[in-house]
């Protein structure tokens, strides 16, 4: 808490938007990552390009994974978006009771989403199919383990703002809704990247 | 040095100085973390650079404490040459100069020279600080693993390095660290220059080493991160078994590998590296024509000539950045028409890059020059950059890059860009905001004694290898090329680039003493602006406290109005509102 009050006397524009950039700190900071993790991803998918296009041969996509739960977890982690957006809009109207429902339904769906992707990982590696069996299943776990951990990261810091980072509401409550806002953010980023990496690795 | 002036805050030593959230703490931290890698890796190149001109000669004196393993009787063996030569790249890359031109400069200048009182997100900035100490830690930790550190060069090609021993493994851990660092980093300079900027400071205001230093953020943001993914994927392949850069069929010394899946693509882990190799390349040396810049405004009273030129031209520079990146990878076989797209590419890099020194070498003329240390480092940086990066156009088209890729014309060629060049920029910006950091002034006799025989050594060191370059030496050789006949004719260049090397070092004694001496001992400046400069860090009190400003900022002019016809004095800072 220290730290908190000392930098909010030194640094401007954690609460209010600065008029020309029409932005507050962190939420040029979120947009300025995510700008990056485009890239981190991006690279992945560059990657999966230029091995599929070189490869002799590649595996029929769909019969190697297991499309029904990878489309009920695009349904899951979806919703779980509408929720977060949800929590940042009652703190918005000032309610902090359902800020704290709707931010327990995003990480429950997220909790979800992992133990789908755990349930499939689980089958592949009974058929033992592992990374090393393929390039198509080294890619697969690799992208997919990558955005699970995305998910995992997420779920800590809502858990977070919603349990002891909560505390911030009752002095500075402007400053909490920006830190949901920015939360919201890189949680429908990780949804993003989920909406190609299913296609890109379950149907085409 | 900063010592908070809120009387209810009293920090310990530990919150102070060690875990500090000061931008100006976290800066000189960085400075001198780079600093003593910058020395390492110095070190590391004396010991190769021994073997090169006397190869297979006990080592005198020092040859024994390496290990019966890496210099048996202190000769040194070839694997230990490669791993010397690989962590030189990486240390003196990754750990020295990005550090200290963009962690180091970056985090003491920026928030001083916008009017801020600390970077947006300080407590970002010393985990950022951390993660690439611990990352330095882990690199040079992997000296001591039973088979020595990494040894596939900095670049780290499969699968050569696929297959190395656990020195890589480090050692793309370390590089995954780097990343995180420089993205932490780089989000918070972006952040900072666009947000706290003092009231007035337009970005027509900003001073040119900001601009350098904004588009080097944006190229550690956007082109760092696919070196991450590329780093999971060699991990993976080392870890795991996968073959994402091990094609199927691989024969490796003599037997093809049978115990992988293949299907992978060596030439995949080229692009993803040069992808941040190339950008890398600008993100070392934007800070320095930052640092030059401000060097020479000050030092020829003059504003800078063609200011808005260059401003576009640094900006132009970093998208440019993105699609060079293949010009490393001629001799692939990636076909002529992206070779001819990489080859046009890199030639429209000259235009802006002329630009920027241009600009630079008009401003001298006619200016009152002041030559002290700081000045004779910028005036060196010019010739010394200009003629780096003219050796590089052979290098940029295809026909006269395959005879002359893999030479030791490569290897003087970039170093001519880097070492007297953007490390001149580097001493010389420590000459010149030494004062604002610590109150007193580097000696200027003993900066003479470390300039001259520098840049002498330095042409010593680097001009003979564009000889040998073009008469076919390669580079990596760890015999310095004795085994070739061909090479006989230009191979006694070797001796005299080693005692060159190891005189160089001898004059970097004087530089060392002048910095720590000065510290306690140099002449104390009277004013806080003891240049007569006109940029804000020099309205800040000497040193900076907590905070760096006590009086309210408003920024009034341009950054390098000196020598206004009608002012009273030949400098009008942007602070100050009468001029």
């Amino acid at each position: 808490m220290y730290m908190q009050e000392q930098e909010d006397e030194i640094i401007p524009y954690i609460v209010e938007s600065r008029e020309d950039t029409g932005l507050y700190n962190a939420k040029f900071g979120i947009w300025l990552f995510l700008a990056s993790e485009i890239m981190l991803f991006g690279s992945l998918f560059s990657s999966y390009i230029l091995l599929r296009v070189g490869a002799s041969s590649w595996p029929v996509q769909s019969d190697f994974l297991n499309v029904p739960i990878g489309a009920l977890n695009s349904v899951i982690l979806i919703t779980s978006s509408m929720f977060i957006i949800r929590a940042w809009t009652s703190l918005k109207a000032n309610d902090f009771k359902k800020f704290q429902k709707f931010m327990w339904l995003t990480i429950v769906f997220a909790i979800f989403f992992l133990c789908f992707k755990g349930v499939e990982y689980a089958q592949h590696f009974m058929h033992h199919e592992y990374p090393k069996k393929s390039v198509f299943l080294a890619l697969y776990f690799l992208m997919t383990g990558l955005h699970a951990l995305h998910i995992l990261g997420g779920i800590i810091v809502n858990i977070y703002y919603v349990s002891s980072g909560s505390r911030l509401w009752s002095t500075n409550p402007r400053w909490f809704t920006n830190r949901i806002e920015v939360a919201g953010l890189y949680w429908h980023f990780v949804d993003i990247i989920w909406i190609f990496l299913f296609p890109t690795l379950y149907l085409f | 040095m900063s010592i908070s002036k809120k009387p209810s805050h009293d920090a310990s030593f530990v919150q102070k100085y060690v875990f500090s959230t000061d931008h100006k703490i976290i800066g000189i931290q960085y400075g001198l973390t780079s600093l003593f890698f910058l020395l390492f890796g110095f070190g590391l190149m004396m010991i190769m650079r021994w073997q090169l001109a006397y190869p297979g000669h006990a080592l005198p004196v020092m040859g024994t404490i390496f290990g019966e393993n890496n210099m048996p009787g202190g000769i040194m063996l070839p694997e230990f040459y490669n791993q010397l030569g690989a962590m030189h790249g990486t240390i003196m890359v990754f750990l020295g100069v990005v550090p200290l031109g963009f962690g180091g400069f970056g985090n003491y200048l920026i928030p001083l020279q916008i009017g801020a009182k600390d970077m947006a997100f300080p407590r970002l900035n010393l985990l950022s600080y951390w993660i690439f100490f611990a990352a330095g830690g882990l690199m040079l930790a992997s000296f001591f693993l039973p088979g020595g550190p990494t040894g596939n060069g900095w670049t780290s090609y499969p699968p050569l390095s696929d297959l190395a021993h656990d020195g890589q493994s480090i050692w793309l851990v370390g590089m995954f660290l780097i990343i995180i660092s420089s993205l932490f980093s780089s989000i918070n300079f972006i952040v900072t220059i666009f947000q706290l900027r003092a009231p007035g400071m337009t970005f027509e205001r900003l001073p040119f080493f900001i601009w350098a230093q904004l588009v080097t953020a944006f190229l550690l943001l956007l082109a760092f991160p696919p070196l991450e993914g590329a780093a999971f994927m060699q991990l993976m392949d080392r870890l795991l078994g996968t073959s994402f850069f091990l094609p199927s069929g691989l024969d490796v010394s003599g037997q093809v590998l049978t115990n992988i899946s293949g299907g992978g693509n060596a030439l995949l882990w080229q692009h993803l590296f040069w992808f941040l190799g190339h950008p890398e390349v600008y993100v070392i040396i934007l800070p320095a024509l930052g640092i030059v810049t401000e060097i020479i405004a000050n030092n020829t009273r003059k504003p800078i000539s063609g200011f808005n030129y260059m401003r576009y031209s640094v900006i132009f520079l970093g998208f440019l950045s993105f699609i060079v990146w293949s010009h490393h990878m001629y001799l692939t076989g990636m076909g002529t028409n992206v070779t001819a797209f990489f080859q046009t590419t890199t030639m429209l890099v000259s235009i802006p890059s002329v630009i920027i020194i241009s600009g630079l070498f008009i401003t001298l003329w006619g200016g009152s020059i002041r030559f002290n240390s700081p000045m004779l480092f910028a005036l060196a940086f010019l010739p010394m950059f200009g003629f780096g990066g003219l050796t590089g156009l052979p290098l940029g088209l295809a026909t006269t890059d395959i005879p002359l890729h893999d030479t030791y014309y490569v290897i003087g060629h970039f170093h001519y860009v880097v070492a007297p060049g953007v490390i001149f920029a580097i001493f010389g910006g420590i000459y010149y905001w030494f004062p604002k950091a610590t109150g007193r002034k580097m000696n200027e006799t003993l900066g003479r004694l470390h300039f001259w025989p520098t840049l002498i050594c330095m042409n010593l060191v680097f001009f003979p290898m564009l000889i040998q370059g073009i008469a076919g030496v390669n580079r990596r050789l760890y015999d310095g090329g004795e085994s070739y006949l061909f090479m006989h004719d230009v191979l006694y260049w070797n001796v005299i680039i080693s005692w060159a090397v190891w005189v160089m070092a001898v004059a970097q004694i004087p530089f060392i003493f002048n910095f720590f001496w000065s510290i306690f001992q140099g002449e104390k400046v009277t004013s806080d602006n003891p240049w007569e400069a006109t940029t804000l860090e020099w309205a800040a009190p000497t040193p900076p406290p907590h905070g760096n400003f006590t009086k309210k900022i408003t920024v009034y002019r341009g950054p390098y109005e000196y020598s206004l016809e009608g002012a009273s004095k030949d400098y009008s800072p942007q602070f100050e509102k009468d001029i």
